[in-house]
């Protein structure tokens, strides 16, 4: 047998290291004590003892490094790593009924460090497999989608309740439900304004390079300044604001500074990406268009804007996909959001509640880029199309 | 009749004189061709007929008019532009560029579609093939032809040209000169063309404008310039060790053979130039060359001795 691989060969390794080193899951008495951790494989011997059988399939796995490179190993491995995936989640879940199943019993089971690594390295197993199966990005997201449809169907027929992490969602699924929509608001109505301003600052900027002088000096102060220390910083301009206009809803904390924080943090990359973008347009097709007698704003909308977009929408993904994560740190002043969960996990030592306010966050960074990147790559796609 | 004319014209650029009292006429279906060196001047002279750059003193008219009467965007319009780099937008396939200017007019679609389809003709690419090509698809010599196709689409009354042929490989801006020639003549459109390019000038200038320092050193017929320079700046830019060739590239055959006479060996075309056949008596190691016409049959000889008396 040859080696063809190595880049699977150690993903194997590390995923046996880690299945076999690292604790898959965590027991606790309740939910504010550190959780004991179970291994792999005290969890094979538990339950019915025919559990090993899930893992059956992931064989092609540990073959791959070895195998003929070509479509049939990458489909193996595609399908393995789907299934492997989701039998870990079905084992965590049947684990956690086992032990902790009863409605009102306080014991936890939590993910140990080995689930986590292992979902991760079989999520690189998944993405090496799909650079092969899929051309391009809208297929290979689509794969990738349909990759997470067991998880979803064992998350909908409550094979997982017993989880600490669900019982810590169905404890708070009210204030999830409304922290959502705040995070969404929070990243929608902070990019936003910054997006039209931004667009605008940045187009002057690349028609007076004065103006570009004095503007990028500022910005770049603005994103040096640490978001907790801007959100203070604010209080106080805001908080006299708010007693000179009252009515408004202005306040020191709350959703005010937390927007116009977000906002001031979104301004550099999109000024920096409409620059950007401008000024890759060839000054020889600005030429000719005003030679054969373009208007300015014909020029603008007709040759400026489309050339300049998929820059311009690189420097918003990057922007918005920023403000996911700054937005959960505006909870410290009162502005709701995924942060409010994390934080007040934190505050009471209780990790999957934490958990619950950071994996939706990642979810949604995660979202925000791919929606960006198909639109890019449809943009692009659209060139070159004859 | 007088299409183009510059009369005193001048501009500054930070109060570095770029052009000097330029006065200049061009006739109507004239191809006039500006030459310099770089920084010469010559582009900007160019750019001031389409008011991409404005002068700051003296007076530009186009067919009688002063250019300043209309907004600069209908001036653009009434004239074609074309660059050294062309300047096709690269998300427009070849039929959109080509249409913009008379998109800009508001054309009828059919009419536009009609004149696209006419002007690839024009320039040898078959519509069938090109029409919804990208730039990027197209060859260098390719693109710079649907370049002088887009400047040519709304039929203006002048074409202005900025080293079109610039940054093109030999062969490729050979063929494209004489299409030039072909469209000029077929077209009857009146040309400015500006070039760095001696060789380039005497082939295509029916008036040539040598500038310097902003300033017009000399202008008149190619051979003007060859037999009469003005000074020796002129002396030197049409290259004095090769006036003499330069001189028979501006004759033909035909016009010096002894059309009674037959002569056998490889035929030379009644259409070359005097200093192909200069090169073919040398390379050949001949004193006389017989003399075919485009249909092929013999049209006389020409004598090595023929070369010598020149036209003045």
């Amino acid at each position: 047998m040859r080696l063809h691989s190595r880049v699977r060969l150690l993903l194997v390794l590390l995923s046996l290291a880690a299945a076999l080193g690292l604790p898959l899951l965590t027991y606790a008495p309740n939910r504010l004590l550190t959780g004991q951790g179970i291994a792999l494989l005290d969890l094979l011997h538990s339950g019915s003892g025919l559990r090993w059988l899930a893992l059956l399939p992931a064989l092609p796995l540990l073959l791959a490094p070895w195998w003929r490179p070509g479509m049939l190993r990458e489909r193996l491995v595609y399908l393995a790593a789907l299934w492997l995936g989701a039998a870990l989640w079905w084992l965590a879940g049947s684990e956690a009924t086992l032990r902790a199943g009863d409605e009102d019993a306080l014991a936890r089971v939590s993910f140990g460090g080995g689930f986590w690594l292992l979902q991760l390295l079989l999520l690189l197993q998944l993405a090496e497999a799909l650079q092969v199966l899929a051309g391009g990005l809208p297929r290979r997201v689509l794969l990738l989608l349909l990759a997470q449809l067991p998880l979803l169907w064992l998350l909908l027929t409550g094979r997982l309740d017993s989880l600490s992490l669900l019982r810590e969602y169905h404890n708070n699924q009210d204030t999830f439900d409304a922290a959502l929509l705040r995070h969404v608001q929070l990243v929608l109505f902070s990019v936003l304004p910054a997006l039209l301003l931004g667009g605008a600052l940045g187009v002057w900027a690349y028609r007076s390079a004065r103006f570009a002088r004095l503007l990028f000096p500022v910005l770049n102060v603005l994103q040096t300044i640490p978001s907790i220390a801007l959100f203070g910083l604010l209080i106080g301009p805001l908080a006299w604001l708010g007693r000179q206009l009252p009515g408004l809803g202005i306040a020191g904390v709350g959703l005010a500074p937390a927007l116009l924080a977000l906002s001031l943090y979104a301004l550099l990359p999109v000024v920096r990406g409409t620059l950007a973008g401008l000024q890759q347009v060839p000054p020889a097709v600005r030429e000719a268009a005003r030679g054969m007698g373009m208007t300015p704003w014909q020029i603008m909308l007709r040759v400026e804007t489309p050339l300049a977009l998929p820059v311009f929408l690189s420097g918003l993904r990057i922007t918005s996909v920023q403000a996911v994560g700054l937005a959960a740190v505006a909870a410290l002043i009162g502005a709701g959001g995924f942060g409010a969960i994390m934080f007040q996990g934190l505050s009471a030592s209780a990790l999957d509640q934490v958990l619950l306010g950071v994996l939706p966050v990642l979810l949604l960074a995660l979202l925000v880029d791919v929606l960006f990147r198909l639109l890019i790559s449809r943009l692009k796609g659209a060139d070159d199309h004859a | 009749m007088t299409m183009l004319e510059l009369k005193a014209v001048n501009k500054f650029f930070n109060g570095w004189q770029a052009v000097a009292d330029v006065d200049l006429q061009v006739a109507a279906g004239e191809l006039a061709v500006l030459i310099g060196t770089s920084g010469s001047g010559k582009s900007t002279t160019l750019k001031m007929i389409n008011r991409l750059i404005e002068p700051d003193s003296g007076s530009i008219r186009l067919a009688g008019e002063d250019i300043r009467s209309q907004p600069p965007e209908v001036l653009r319009r009434r004239i074609g532009y074309a660059i050294q780099s062309v300047g096709l937008f690269p998300h427009w396939t070849v039929e959109q560029n080509i249409a913009a200017v008379p998109a800009l007019l508001k054309w009828p679609k059919a009419r536009i579609r009609e004149r696209v389809v006419e002007l690839l003709e024009l320039l040898h690419l078959p519509a069938a093939q090109y029409l919804s090509r990208y730039p990027h698809q197209l060859s260098g010599g390719q693109q710079q032809r649907v370049g002088v196709a887009r400047a040519l689409a709304a039929d203006p009354e002048v074409l202005l040209m900025d080293e079109p042929f610039g940054a093109l490989d030999p062969v490729t801006r050979g063929t494209l000169q004489q299409e030039l020639l072909r469209i000029q003549a077929l077209s009857g459109k009146t040309i400015v063309l500006v070039t760095h390019d001696i060789d380039e000038a005497l082939l295509l200038g029916q008036h040539i404008v040598l500038m310097d320092k902003g300033r017009v050193v000399q202008q008149g017929r190619a051979r003007d310039f060859l037999l009469h320079p003005a000074n020796a700046f002129v002396r030197d830019f049409v290259g004095q060790s090769d006036v003499g060739v330069r001189l028979l590239g501006l004759d033909t055959v035909a016009s010096r053979m002894r059309p009674q006479q037959q002569a056998s060996g490889e035929p030379i075309a009644a259409s070359a130039t005097l200093r192909e056949a200069l090169s073919a008596f040398v390379a050949r190691r001949v004193s006389s060359l017989p003399v075919i016409d485009a249909q092929g049959r013999p049209a006389g000889v020409l004598h090595f001795a023929d070369l010598l008396p020149v036209a003045t």
